[in-house]
């Protein structure tokens, strides 16, 4: 496959970037999108060519660390894809394929196309965990789960913390992320001791980097792991509950 | 070899868009300090909204009852509650509910709409290609002002009735009929109930999202209710102005 690359080169974090234009020759439809970046990247090189900056790890969707918009949609706008495998098959020869990192004032840019997703991070910190004493591990099975709510659980937690969420929604809002970490952890049972101070820190702490929800519903066919809105309806209202219900009387049953 | 340019020194620092109120209100005022509880509070208000609107388009059908009906209804909506309050006390409650629930709704839109342009200061600098956000979603901003300034005229044309020459207090059914002989004005009114249309559609849906009703069993209802609400509305309103104009009522 021939192909041309409009790709955003920027030098620095307080540099000017711009679009850099590349044809691309003799491409495997078997690659994939990051192979793609590999083999311009290496005659960049011997061009004597600074090569594109992009971020990448485990290269099979997992780790989180790809994404970039591809022609305008988070990782080029495939079910349940992320960069790194989003396959060069889904093009046509001779496409021109424009590459721009996720844009968000909470997302600088700090090179090309990789930027600076630590604010995601500043979210986790203040809620996205629960305390375990040390001591032995109790029984898993001593906690009755229903079926449901343990694969609900297990939905959110397939969150991979890409921030594609945030570079597709209109809003620049995390609140996909925010509500993924958040449920995977208020739906089940060990969730339950910190589930209102998590949540009303958590979506507080969102709010002083992203923008705000407003059902648009990009969020969710942009996440590679199919994370659904429905998560962030769950927020909702576990924020309006933590922040109104009188958390003394948690324990009895009263705080559901 | 590949001579690599200097890297910048300059981090590229993380900083936070919003700044955290200072003071943390007494509830429930401390809701309205967030984004998700403006949320709660514009779907709320919506709620309100539409209420107002379906009573308002189901009340107007009496138009076609005839003068009598029309003018009676609406000395009827002076004596709600009468004589357990005195007359227009009720009338001028709901008027008091809704002016709140208008304030609160374009508030909480216009401060949202600025805290979203703070969180992403520059834009995709290549096109957007949307998949899921569809027309109604991302035009909430600008049906809501067509709406808001179409009630400004809606009141002065029919309420106040400065804006209708031949407006007499009391007289709906001829300020109705006169109003709408005005051909520019039934376009205004239809133009108007479409951008309507358009902002319920996606409220009318967005609104269970924001407030927290999610459930398997009810969810695949909430996109028709939002569409049968919305073709409701629409309908009934539109259909008053293009009675006149054809002359079924008048």
């Amino acid at each position: 496959m021939d192909l041309t690359l409009k790709v955003w080169r920027q030098d620095g974090p307080q540099a000017r970037g711009r679009f850099e234009t590349y044809p691309v020759q003799g491409i495997s439809a078997d690659m994939s999108f990051l192979e793609m970046l590999d083999i311009v990247n290496e005659r960049l090189i011997t061009e004597g060519v600074e090569p594109i900056q992009f971020e990448h790890d485990c290269r099979e969707g997992i780790c989180g660390s790809c994404g970039v918009m591809i022609n305008g949609k988070a990782h080029g706008g495939h079910e349940r894809t992320a960069t790194c495998q989003l396959h060069m098959r889904t093009f046509k020869d001779g496409d021109t394929i424009v590459v721009e990192p996720w844009r968000a004032g909470a997302f600088p840019v700090i090179r090309d196309l990789v930027v600076n997703r630590s604010a995601l991070d500043r979210i986790i910190e203040v809620g996205g965990f629960i305390s375990v004493n040390t001591g032995s591990a109790p029984e898993a099975n001593m906690l009755p789960i229903p079926k449901e709510v343990s694969d609900a659980a297990m939905d959110a937690a397939e969150c991979i913390g890409c921030g594609a969420c945030v570079a597709a929604c209109p809003n620049g809002a995390a609140q996909l992320f925010t509500s993924a970490k958040l449920q995977h952890l208020n739906l089940l049972p060990q969730g339950q001791a910190e589930r209102w101070q998590r949540t009303v820190a958590m979506v507080e702490k969102m709010e002083e980097y992203f923008g705000g929800c407003t059902n648009h519903g990009e969020c969710q066919v942009a996440c590679p792991k199919g994370i659904s809105i429905d998560f962030i309806s769950y927020m909702n209202r576990d924020f309006i509950k933590g922040k109104s219900l009188n958390r003394r009387l948690g324990g009895q049953g009263l705080a559901k | 070899m590949v001579q690599a340019k200097p890297r910048s020194t300059v981090e590229a620092a993380v900083t936070p868009v919003n700044r955290r109120p200072k003071r943390q209100l007494p509830w429930p005022l401390n809701l309205y300090q967030t984004a998700v509880g403006k949320k709660w509070v514009m779907a709320i208000t919506g709620v309100i909204g539409m209420g107002f609107i379906a009573l308002h388009m189901f009340g107007n059908l009496k138009m076609y009852l005839g003068a009598a009906e029309l003018d009676h209804y609406a000395v009827g909506l002076r004596e709600i509650a009468y004589p357990i309050l005195p007359k227009e006390n009720a009338l001028w409650l709901m008027r008091g509910v809704l002016s709140v629930a208008l304030v609160l709704h374009v508030h909480s839109a216009f401060s949202l709409w600025a805290m979203n342009r703070r969180a992403r200061p520059m834009g995709y600098q290549s096109k957007r290609d949307y998949i899921a956000a569809n027309w109604a979603s991302r035009t909430m901003k600008w049906t809501g002002p067509i709406i808001l300034l179409f009630l400004a005229f809606h009141l002065a044309d029919l309420t106040w009735g400065f804006a209708n020459p031949d407006f007499e207090h009391g007289a709906v059914y001829n300020n109705v009929v006169a109003s709408f002989e005005r051909v520019p004005v039934s376009i205004l009114y239809i133009v108007a109930n479409l951008a309507l249309g358009v902002h319920l559609y996606h409220g009318a849906w967005s609104l269970f999202q924001s407030l927290g009703v999610n459930n398997p069993s009810i969810n695949w209802l909430r996109r028709g209710f939002a569409a049968l609400f919305t073709a409701v509305i629409v309908g009934g309103n539109i259909s008053f102005p293009i009675a006149v104009l054809t002359g079924i009522v008048g």
